[in-house]
């Protein structure tokens, strides 16, 4: 399992980079829903948003799960090209599978990788 | 013969595992003069007692069989091979409930398959889900699909107030409660003004524009220019459709639709005193993951040898939970293969020449008609196999003088539209003969100098 030691996690498997104030679904939650066949962005570029909203809606072939915002602020961009290859969001979730942009500073309610790690091998048990 | 599956020995053992000796000791909660009840109910009667009860009421019946209909207003009267009935009881199609275990129900699989086939190329869409109840609920799920497909951001349905009354009621209905406000859904709109007046309602809020084609006056319109304005407001089209008459009209689908949905019942159902009917509901590929109700797909087994499974089941209800588009997500087995085996053994040309023998029928008998004097079409639009007409004198009458001549005569459109008062649809399909609506017209007229 893949859990790059630049980023930050959040408890419902979301990763932020604090540096480019991208988000999405880590490489753990891609594993646990299986193949991905369909993500709808819930967010707009401007939408003004707090921590733990719905930012997208993800379908699996065996689940459908919602995935939400780490951190509060403004969203600054939305990847729109995820609507048409959903199956990125499996390949290569920390980087083609980002999802939105978000502008914002506060990250104390995150993990970092070290503590995200332990908080999956615990949940593996 | 028992239906109830547990032995004496097991029943014990469950009531020893809850700790009680008697099945009695369960009920105790509830007041003794409760539990017991008297019912009131007659003798038993035997099978033979109970057939002869039970003919005598369907025998009270007025039905098409002993009656020439003219009577149609979403439901029509059309041949239904023999062999349909035959099919649906076989034993391996016939069940109240869809198995839908891939590994034991391929059969059923492939049969709603077919039927989603097929239900696409009439409306010249790319995506069929394996059915809703009737006409009019699939129309509701439209709503829920447009609804959900702006997540609540838009809340505007346009409805023309020429869609049927019926699926204008059920909408009502559905959307109880959802915030939603329906434009359009007036009896006492100008009805005869086309696409036009629909037109004038889409807004910037406008989540869907709902047009029936041809709509339930009879009247043809090609929507293709109205669906262009829907969509350069953002909003979604949608058509409710009759089945048959997109044997010979252009299809919704290269009008540029969204959704297109409708009554199956002319597919070879019967009218059967308003059910069960069929639903259809057809999309195109992108909105797939919006549609409410059951897929079905075709794959591959891990031999390579094709299968047939539900697919995308993770965007249904039992998944998303409140999320999902619907919460129904039943659909009407039995009905839909009856309209795949309907379509199925007439093939295109033979539902062609279905539709083309209604209408020339209604043609004709339109033209007769319009020669009466004191009746009118009501509207100079292209029709199809169903045109409303202004009578002399009030529908009932008529229709009581007709059901006299052994003839149900067209439906009354003042009960639902105050302005039509004394106006008639009337419908003619293949079922009619040249003789019967010789006929009618005969006593129309005779009816007129009373």
């Amino acid at each position: 399992m893949n859990i790059p030691t630049n980023l930050k996690y959040s408890k419902t498997d979301e990763w932020f980079d604090p540096t480019t104030g991208a988000m999405g679904l880590t490489d753990y939650a891609q594993e646990q829903l299986s193949d991905i066949v369909f993500v709808e962005i819930l967010l707009s570029v401007g939408d003004v948003i707090q921590a733990g909203q719905p930012a997208a809606s993800v379908e699996s072939v065996k689940a459908a799960a919602e995935t939400y915002t780490p951190i509060g602020g403004e969203v600054s961009a939305v990847n729109d090209s995820l609507a048409d290859s959903p199956e990125v969001l499996n390949s290569d979730p920390f980087g083609a599978g980002w999802m939105v942009k978000i502008k914002g500073e506060d990250t104390s309610g995150l993990m970092d990788a070290a503590a995200y790690e332990k908080y999956c091998s615990e949940r593996n048990h | 013969m028992t239906y109830i599956p547990h032995s004496p020995k097991e029943r014990d053992a469950m009531l020893a595992t809850i700790g009680i000796k008697t099945l009695d000791e369960l009920f105790k909660d509830i007041p003794a003069k409760f539990r017991f009840p008297d019912l009131d109910l007659p003798p038993a009667l035997t099978e033979m007692e109970a057939a002869a009860e039970l003919a005598g009421y369907a025998g009270a019946n007025e039905t098409t069989q002993s009656f020439v209909s003219f009577l149609g207003a979403g439901v029509y009267n059309h041949y239904i091979p023999a062999a349909i009935d035959h099919i649906l009881k076989r034993g391996e199609f016939y069940t109240a409930y869809t198995p839908y275990q891939p590994e034991i129900s391929q059969g059923t699989l492939q049969a709603i398959f077919e039927y989603q086939s097929l239900m696409t190329l009439i409306t010249g869409m790319e995506v069929s889900n394996a059915s809703h109840y009737d006409g009019a609920t699939a129309v509701a799920e439209a709503v829920n699909m447009a609804y959900a497909h702006f997540r609540g951001k838009r809340t505007k349905m346009v409805i023309s107030p020429t869609v049927n009354p019926q699926y204008r009621a059920t909408l009502r209905t559905y959307t109880q409660g959802m915030g939603l406000t329906l434009v359009g859904d007036d009896a006492h709109a100008n009805l005869d003004g086309g696409p036009e007046i629909i037109e004038k309602l889409i807004d910037e809020d406008t989540a869907l524009v709902i047009v029936q084609y041809p709509d339930y006056f009879g009247c043809i319109y090609d929507y293709t220019q109205l669906a262009e304005s829907a969509h350069a407001a953002g909003a979604l089209f949608c058509v409710a459709a009759n089945p048959t008459a997109l044997a010979i009209l252009k299809t919704p689908g290269e009008m540029g639709s969204d959704i297109v949905v409708g009554e199956g019942q002319p597919l070879g159902i019967p009218m059967s005193f308003g059910g069960p009917y069929l639903g259809f509901f057809t999309t195109r590929k992108k909105y797939i993951h919006k549609m409410a109700g059951r897929l079905v797909g075709e794959t591959v087994d891990n031999r390579g040898q094709r299968a047939y499974v539900l697919t995308l089941t993770a965007r249904e209800q039992h998944i998303k939970r409140e999320r999902s588009t619907s919460n129904i997500c039943s659909n009407q087995g039995l009905m839909a293969l009856a309209s795949a085996v309907y379509l199925s053994l007439l093939g295109q040309t033979g539902f062609r020449q279905v539709a083309e023998l209604c209408y020339h029928k209604a043609h004709y008998a339109a033209d007769q008609i319009n020669k009466l004097k004191g009746y009118n079409l009501c509207f100079d639009t292209p029709f199809f196999h169903e045109f409303s007409v202004c009578c002399p004198k009030p529908v009932a009458e008529i229709n009581a003088h007709l059901l006299e001549h052994g003839i149900m005569g067209g439906y009354d459109l003042g009960q639902d539209y105050p302005a039509l008062k004394d106006h008639m649809l009337i419908a003619v399909t293949e079922m009619n003969t040249r003789e019967e609506i010789d006929l009618l017209v005969e006593i129309l007229e005779e009816i007129s100098h009373d």
